[in-house]
């Protein structure tokens, strides 16, 4: 029972940080229709930039607390940035070309990156600090969840809410919804759709980058390739919610990250990417919709 | 030259990229000797940089919006390219391909191994660029898995080879015909899916044979690999292995030629021209009575047993294979020949292929920086030239008016 509790919970961290690079893409495809291959490196670049700031204020000697805070903006501004410049260089131009060119984009984007981190930083595995103590009051539940795992929950839990409320009640918010209905519509009542669509880049990759630092200091080490398999499962996780639909790609995050860790518990951990490359391919292909997507007739 | 506004947006872009690329690429820490280095060069290289592209972007947009106002005023006539000249006359073709050829024919007698054996690997890309040309260049079903099937035909030879002894010539038809056969396993499922849901289920499907190959110990032993594979032989002799190269470059030379005329011929067959017009307009060819789901079947199919053979003849060349040679990264090599090359165009992915993995192979200096010049390569062909640097151009008939009145 115990050893259910454990994956149970591990089930749930992992699902947190998937549903977090998640919501990213579902917002971006909501809205301009596109699968933003480079999300998983934005993920990547929060990761790295947080490890770099971390270290270089835990070197000068700062407090535990500010270098927590201070990693954690960096991390989200960066990422953001990144987010409105590939926005702005690799996909506006191809706005009104064919899917594929625009899918061909995100890829060659997410090899740059890739290959940008780890020519401007390192091939090897670098060792993240320990941003999260372990907290007193968490230790007579510690064989089975660490303080880490709640504070990701945490994080996550208040992340989501957050978005919720401004996509719910901001002019913004509003914003975005009804660029995401009807593009052109949007464009007639006055709504400045590049504005929007930049914006929409700009949270999913603060979001994205968040999931990187939390992910990164649980785990202990983070690489230049980290982005790649995460954006991937991440993807699977909007897909299974739906993609477009916010509280599906929570669910989704989940779902996966439950999946994942009682198949690598109960059944093997050598095909822990199979299980989620498999749960993928299932879904697209007997429910391309998701589970909380809606059935879209094509139109002609 | 430049007016005083557009120096001053320059200079705002390069600052803008200063400081997106100031944590990555200016510090760098050594978390385990405690020490920060401050690289403030590179700072410098990049404002610099992109000061200077951000004006040449500036330029390139300038002649163009120039060249698009005379055009509206009918001042120039568009000129074809000579290159397109040369692929559409027969005159000028065959006897350049055959001067091609007969240099190609002499090169390892020219040449040094080592020089044979990179154009091998290069062959080898052109083969793999022109099946996976097949699948999206004419179909337009974007593929990201294509190096599964490459994989499959690899395994094949090497687990027939390691297990019953079976020689190459017998492995490349059932690797092709193994690989063929995934590639149908593959195109089933995924016949409903959309453009950008089919990359990702390929790129999964990719991804799931590869983590098997190094997961299933006791079927393909893992990420140790196989090892001691035989190279192919002549007529049941055993050649040194300078002459093994010398025959593997001539099997490969047959290879490509069979390939580029069976491409060729399939383009203009009937289920390529279905292709084609699958990839411009499903319902209008599902209308005109296409069977969807047959033709895309061929696509998968025939894309995968290029692959297949390649990835014979690559256990062949290196003896020794292991899952570690079928990443995304090899299908990404591949699908950026295709897309730099000129999608649907057969001479435009070989001169993407040679480009793409000779020139590496000579600039070692530049090795490092290859995949960072993949990606931006794909990002800027998408947005300046995405019909790739030899176009394809579109067969058309022109009626002419027969000369007077010769009956209506």
């Amino acid at each position: 029972m115990e050893y259910f509790i454990e994956l149970f919970f591990s089930g749930l961290t992992r699902g947190s940080i998937y549903a977090l690079i998640a919501l990213g893409y579902t917002m971006v495809y909501g809205i301009i229709g596109l699968i933003n291959f480079a999300h998983g490196e934005i993920y990547m670049i929060g990761a790295f930039t947080s490890f770099v700031v971390a270290t270089v204020l835990s070197i000068y000697g700062f407090p535990l607390l500010s270098i927590i805070v201070l990693a954690g903006l960096a991390a989200a501004v960066w990422s953001a940035s990144y987010g409105y410049t590939i926005e702005k260089i690799a996909y506006r131009p191809l706005r009104q070309a064919p899917r594929l060119s625009a899918l061909i984009s995100a890829i060659g984007m997410s090899i740059f990156l890739q290959n940008y981190v780890l020519l401007a930083q390192s091939s090897d595995f670098q060792p993240f600090p320990e941003l999260i103590p372990d907290f007193d009051f968490m230790e007579p539940y510690a064989h089975f969840v660490g303080s880490s795992d709640v504070v990701i929950l945490f994080t996550t839990a208040l992340a989501m809410a957050g978005l919720t409320l401004l996509i719910k009640f901001s002019r913004m918010g509003k914003a975005m919804r009804a660029t995401a209905q009807d593009r052109t519509m949007a464009m007639l009542v006055g709504i400045d759709v590049n504005r929007v669509i930049s914006l929409t880049f700009v949270i999913g990759s603060a979001l994205a980058a968040i999931g990187g630092m939390l992910i990164a200091s649980h785990i202990g080490q983070i690489n230049f390739f980290i982005g790649f398999i995460a954006g991937i499962k991440a993807f699977t996780a909007a897909v299974l919610g739906g993609i477009g639909s916010i509280p599906g790609a929570v669910l989704g995050g989940f779902v996966l990250g439950l999946t994942e860790s009682f198949a690598t518990g109960y059944v093997s951990s050598d095909y822990e990417d199979v299980f989620a490359f498999s749960l993928l391919v299932l879904i697209l292909i007997f429910k391309p919709a998701g589970l909380l997507g809606r059935e879209e007739a094509e139109k002609v | 030259m430049f007016s005083f506004e557009q120096l001053k947006k320059s200079l705002l872009v390069s600052l803008w990229f200063a400081f997106l690329t100031f944590p990555l690429l200016v510090i760098k820490v050594d978390p385990i000797e405690r020490t920060v280095l401050w690289r403030w060069e590179n700072m410098a290289f990049v404002a610099i940089g992109s000061f200077l592209i951000s004006l040449l972007v500036h330029v390139f947009y300038k002649q163009q919006e120039r060249r698009r106002v005379r055009r509206a005023a009918g001042g120039i006539v568009e000129s074809e390219p000579l290159i397109q000249v040369i692929l559409k006359e027969p005159k000028y073709l065959y006897p350049m391909s055959i001067a091609v050829l007969l240099c190609s024919l002499v090169f390892p007698h020219l040449f040094s191994t080592y020089q044979t054996n990179i154009l091998i690997t290069a062959l080898m890309y052109v083969m793999l660029g022109l099946g996976l040309n097949i699948v999206v260049g004419l179909a337009g079903l974007l593929d990201l898995g294509y190096v599964a099937f490459y994989a499959v035909g690899a395994y094949s030879y090497a687990l027939l080879n390691y297990h019953f002894d079976v020689s190459f010539w017998i492995a490349l038809p059932i690797g092709a015909l193994l690989a063929a056969m995934f590639g149908v396993l593959l195109g089933f499922p995924v016949l409903r899916l959309r453009g950008d849901y089919l990359a990702i289920v390929t790129l999964g499907f990719g991804e799931i044979i590869r983590l098997i190959l190094e997961n299933w110990n006791e079927f393909s032993q893992g990420p140790s690999g196989i090892s001691n594979i035989s190279r192919p032989g002549f007529f049941g002799m055993e050649l040194s292995l300078d002459s093994a190269i010398l025959y593997l470059y001539y099997i490969m030379i047959a290879m490509v030629v069979f390939t580029i005329f069976v491409v060729n011929r399939l383009q203009d067959s009937r289920i390529g021209r279905a292709w084609v017009a699958l990839r411009e307009d499903e319902i209008a060819c599902q209308a005109m009575g296409i069977d969807k789901r047959k033709t895309k079947l061929t696509a998968f199919a025939l894309g995968a047993t290029w692959a297949g053979m390649v990835g014979v003849i690559f256990a062949a060349k290196t003896t020794f294979i292991n899952p570690a040679s079928f990443t995304f990264l090899e299908s990404a090599i591949i699908l950026c020949i295709v897309v730099l090359g000129g999608m649907g165009s057969i001479f435009g992915v070989i001169v993407g292929a040679l480009v793409l993995i000779l020139l590496p192979e000579y600039l070692r200096a530049l090795s490092d920086y290859r995949m960072l010049a993949f990606g931006a390569v794909l990002v800027t062909m998408m947005i300046f030239r995405p019909q790739g640097v030899v176009a394809n151009i579109r067969r058309s008939y022109q009626f002419k008016p027969k000369p007077e009145s010769e009956g209506r």
